[in-house]
This record gives C-alpha cells, structure tokens and sequence, in this order.
C-alpha cells in the first residue's frame, strides 16, 4: 500500500476528531454512560424524596412505550437533528459553529416574512419559506464565515455572540412591525394561512419536514465518502495548511461549510414555524441549537451516530414534558438528565493525553 | 460582573466556562433556598460562593483530568445548571426572603444625580469594585499571576519549568465558577430578590462576550461591564424619554461591540488571547 492510499483509506475511515458513538464496544460503553447518569438522576430524585422508578416509568412509557410518544419523539428529532447537521458539516472541515441557535431563529424569521408578507399565492408560499429560511440561516453564518476568512475572527466566538444578537433581532420584529394587530397584545405574529402549514405525515404533528433530516443525514455521508467535494472538506479538516499547499480553495471550502451548516439550521426554523408553530414568536428554540451541539459532538460528526444522539435526546426531552403534566416537576428536570449523560460520556471517554502533574 | 471577573481567571489558565450560565443559576439558586431557610442573606452568599465552585469544579475535573472538550462541557454544565436549579428550586419560587439590604454612604449618597446611582448598592455590588482591582493586581503583578498566565499560554512549557498546570487550572476553574456564583447571588438576593426557573436569562454568556471584550484584563471586565450596564440603563432613560430607539436593538450592542473588537485585533495581529484557549477554539483541545 502506497502513502497516498494509505492517506486516502485513513480519510475515509476516520474523521480527524473521532466521535464516541462510533467503533467497537460503542454500544457497550454507552449504554454504561446511560446506565451511570441514570442511577445518578436517581440520587438526585431521591433526594427530593421523589420516586425514580416511577419518574422513570412516566418519562419511558410518554416517549418510547407508546405510538403517540415515539411520534412525538420524532417531532423532537427535526429540530435536534437539523441543528446537529448544521454542527456536523462546518466540523468535518476543522470549524466549529456554536451558532446553530441565532441560525435558527434568522432562518424562522425569514421563513416567517416569506409566508406573511410576500404577497404570493398559497401553492408557492411553502417553496417560498424553504428558500427563505435556508437563505437567511445561511446569510446569518455567512457573516461568521466572512469574519472567519476574510477577518481572521475565530468562528466559534463569533458564532456563539451573534445567537444573541439573532434573538434580540426577532424579538424586535414580534413586538414590533410584525406583531399581528388583531391579536390580544401578545409578541406574536399573525398566524400562518393553513397553505403555509407542511403537510403532517403521521398524527397530527409530525411534519413532512423529518425528510430533511434523512435527506440531510444521508446527503452528508455520501457527499463526503463519495465525491471530490467531500475528499477535499475532509482534507481541509485533516490538516488545512496541506490542503492549501495542494491546491485546494481553503477559504472557499470553510466559507461554503459554514453557510450550509446555517442554511440546514435556517431550515430548522423553518420546519418549526411552518410546521408546529404556525407563527413567529418570541423564543421558538428552547436552546435547540446548543442540543443540537451537543447532539452532533456526542454522534462524533457522523450522520449515523448524529442519529442516535437526536432520538436519545429527543426521547429525553419528551419524557421531560410528561413530568411536568404527570409529576408536578418542572419541565427541565430532564435536563439534569441529559447533562448527566454527557458528563458520563465526557469522563469516560478515552482521551488524548495531557500534561499531568 | 462577578461572573466575567471569574472567566477572566479561568480563561487565564486556558480553559473556557461556556457554562458560567449553570454556575450563576447554581449559586443564584443556592443563595435563595439558604437565605430563604435561614433567614440570613449573607449565609446566602456563602453558599452561592461554595455552589458555584463546586459546579465548576466539575467541569475542571472533565476537561483537566479527563481531557475532554470544553465547550461540550461547557454546555452540559449549563444544562446541569438549568435542570438542578429547576428541581430544587421549585419549593421556593412563591418564598419571600430578607433580601439584602441596601447601605447608602452617608454624604456621597445624597450628591444630585449620580449620588442614588453610585452610592446606594448592596454590599456584592460594593465589593466588587475592590475584587476588580485585587484580582487585576494578582493576574499582573503577582507571583501568582505569572504561573497562571504561563499555564494559559502553554501547559506544556509551565510543566517544564516545574509548575502543576493542572493544580493550577483547577484553582482557577473552580474560583472562577465561584464568582460566577456570587454574581447569581447578587441577582437572586439582591437585584431581583426573588427565585424563578432561569432567572439569569443568559447572562452567563454576557459574561463570557464580555471576557473577550475586556482582553482577559479584569479592570476592563469592570469598565465593560459598567458600560454593558449602562446601555442598559441607558435604554430605559430613552424609553422614559420617548426616544424611538428600540431597547430590543440596543440590546444587541455588547455581542455587536466585542465582534468589533475581535475583529479590530484580529486586522491588528494583536493577539490578547491566551495561547492556549485558541487550541480549544481551533478545535484540537
């Protein structure tokens, strides 16, 4: 084998960063993470002297023991999964995006506008709020790209900073211009004409907009085992001063990262307002752009192991709902939950060696 | 402003919070249920200080000991921080406290304008100002200061040279959350004197623009805190005023200024930025 094909087998295999959800005895090592933050979400119950087994039993038999919970968890996948590919992409080329959540909400709000005030017939108004909201994500990490290679700001700072500026920036318009005039005073904006609405494939709730997420999740694997494009992102990742020196368009490559990273965190958007929401308002991703990082952190980057980290977390946060109507336990208890697993995941994982003292 | 000081610390020593937010809402929600509990605000503070640290004293064991990425970490933490304080808290969201009390300076206080608005705080709000000063003296001119800083840019050379980099970042970790905590405490005990699920509301983040904003320079964490608060304060005299500005854009300034200022360095190739947090954000820590 040749040092050029060796290089070549090595890039197809592993990313530069690998992930936890991935190789041999992955299942194994999971399931003990999940196994240790269960019992330790245990203690913690148990010291409010509420009922593990039973808070447990509530959260498996909302999410995954029955039809109308794993629905749901799909539901939860959308926005997880879209968010964690919006991750996943600008990571397979050495960036980081912290900005899924501002992506998101500039995505909303432009999908948003699209279906209110463009004016266009019903037919044409989804096709519309597509466009717009992977245009305005993608305009939105567009100025974290641009700040990136043209102003050499690092990427993840950047990111992370203008989430609370896209926040504020939405908020703007539903208290303000697009605040619906008939409403009861409320930040919200007019509701969507039922043309705006996607088409739900399963229930009432689960929108069509769960093939983006499979279209994404495969899309992403066979661009980048199978075609240039992908060959040279994943050199780009690997080692970026090589790839420059072999003639390879870096900045170009972690511009166009980073704009489809936002456009899929735009279409998130999109997908919670056309499909859920039926309107624009104030806090329409509860931190869905952080789970999603986290999601694609702990699926290593691949769309397999994106997969599995979106349904654990979606199943997670369903069950959270149910607490709260089943229980009397706020809502976010589940996130103490999910926090655990990470931490579980992050301890046990083998890392690379440091400076010890 | 406690919880930007306390990042200054942390990232000094090369390692980034991103969950400062669960370190506030720790010891905001820590504060509450002591002071609630015994009656005292100033038990209260303590028991913000000792939460605070010991949630980041977590995210200094993953990261130090375990090697693993900070700003997954960091997340988590602030996911940890949302759940706890969420669950424990919730016997206590209707619960009245003594909250703490607001000492005037005789004299100053009674100056016409900025006499109410300088001189009339609860005791964290005083103290911090003194800390500021205290903290920029340990960072640069301390004995200290130089080991923490030298862990910041490079661990490996700080062990060379026989330090205990992880000793270090430890300490600074755990301080740094612990102020982080305190900051909390002054929303819960003082500011808003009332608990409720997610009462920082992001500011946690603030602090850590602010960090960056300031050049790891804790004075200027100070004033840019100051003038982050005053934009604030800033809006509600020109809403007061019916000016037509909405607070809802003035709010996007401080995260709009510190890019500017990241990218003003970043033209200038001035480079404030701990070597060794940059290995973190290029992603090989």
């Amino acid at each position: 084998m040749t040092v050029a094909t060796q290089a070549r087998a090595r890039l197809r295999g592993q990313p530069p960063r690998s992930g936890w959800l991935v190789g041999r005895g992955a299942v194994l090592r999971f399931g003990m993470a999940v196994t240790v933050a269960m019992v330790a979400f245990g203690l913690v119950l148990l010291s409010e002297s509420t009922n593990p087994l039973g808070t447990l039993r509530v959260m498996w038999d909302a999410s995954v023991g029955t039809e109308f919970g794993r629905t749901e968890v799909l539901v939860k996948v959308i926005p997880f999964g879209l968010c964690a590919l919006a991750v996943a992409v600008p990571a397979r080329v050495g960036l980081i995006n912290v900005g899924g959540e501002g992506q998101f909400y500039v995505g909303a709000w432009a999908a948003a506008g699209a279906v209110l005030y463009s004016g266009l017939p019903g037919w044409a108004l989804l096709p519309a709020a597509f466009v717009a909201g992977a245009t305005g994500g993608g305009a939105w990490a567009a100025l974290v790209a641009v700040l990136r290679v043209k102003g050499k700001v690092n990427e993840a700072v950047s990111s992370l900073l203008l989430n609370f500026v896209a926040i504020q920036f939405v908020n703007y318009f539903v208290y303000g211009p697009w605040k619906d005039p008939r409403g009861p005073n409320w930040p919200f904006s007019p509701k969507f004409p039922d043309a705006a609405m996607l088409p739900t494939v399963y229930g009432d709730r689960l929108s069509i907009a769960i093939a983006f997420v499979a279209v994404g999740l495969v899309a992403m694997f066979l661009v980048l085992r199978y075609t240039r494009i992908g060959y040279h992102a994943r050199v780009v990742g690997g080692n970026a001063v090589a790839a420059e020196r072999s003639g390879i368009p870096v900045g170009r490559y972690l511009f166009w990262a980073l704009v489809s990273g936002g456009a899929i965190a735009g279409l998130a958007g999109m997908a919670e307002v056309t499909g859920i929401q039926g309107r624009l308002r104030p806090g329409i991703s509860v931190n869905y752009g952080y789970i999603g990082f986290l999601a694609a952190w702990l699926g290593g980057h691949r769309p397999l192991g994106i997969l599995f980290a979106c349904l654990l977390f979606g199943a997670i946060s369903v069950g959270g709902d149910s607490l709260q109507l089943a229980l009397g336990l706020p809502g976010s208890t589940v996130n103490i939950l999910m926090a655990l697993i990470l931490f579980a995941v992050l301890a046990g994982r083998k890392n690379r060696t440091q400076v010890r003292a | 402003m406690y919880a930007s000081l306390g990042e200054v610390i942390a990232q000094r020593a090369g390692i980034t919070n991103l969950g400062v937010e669960g370190c506030m809402l720790a010891g905001a929600c820590a504060a509450y249920i002591v002071a609630a509990e015994t009656g005292s605000p100033y038990l209260g503070i303590i028991a913000a200080f000792a939460a605070g640290g010991l949630f980041a004293m977590l995210h200094a064991f993953l990261v130090v000991t375990r090697g693993a990425n900070q700003l997954a970490s960091g997340l988590a933490l602030m996911f940890l921080g949302l759940g706890m304080t969420a669950f424990f808290g919730r016997p206590y969201v209707k619960v009245q406290i003594t909250p703490l009390r607001d000492y005037a300076i005789p004299g100053l206080s009674d100056l016409p304008y900025l006499g109410s608005v300088l001189f009339h705080h609860d005791v964290l709000t005083y103290a911090v100002f003194p800390l500021a000063g205290l903290l920029w003296w340990f960072v640069f001119r301390s004995r200290w200061g130089v080991m923490l800083r030298a862990v910041g840019e490079s661990t490996e050379s700080a062990f060379a040279v026989g330090l205990h980099p992880a000793r270090i970042q430890y300490a600074a970790v755990t301080f740094g959350g612990a102020l982080a905590g305190l900051g909390g405490a002054q929303i819960s005990l003082a500011y808003a004197a009332t608990w409720v699920e997610n009462l920082t509301q992001g500011r946690g983040f603030i602090a850590v623009a602010l960090v960056i904003f300031a050049m790891w320079n804790p004075l200027r964490a100070m004033v840019g805190a100051l003038l982050f608060g005053g934009a604030v304060a800033l809006q509600l005299q020109l809403q007061a005023r019916g000016v037509g500005v909405s607070p809802l854009l003035l709010d996007m300034t401080p995260y709009l200024l510190t890019i500017v200022v990241l990218l003003v360095w970043a033209q200038r190739g001035r480079d404030a930025f701990p070597a060794g947090l940059t290995k973190v954000f290029r992603g090989t820590g």
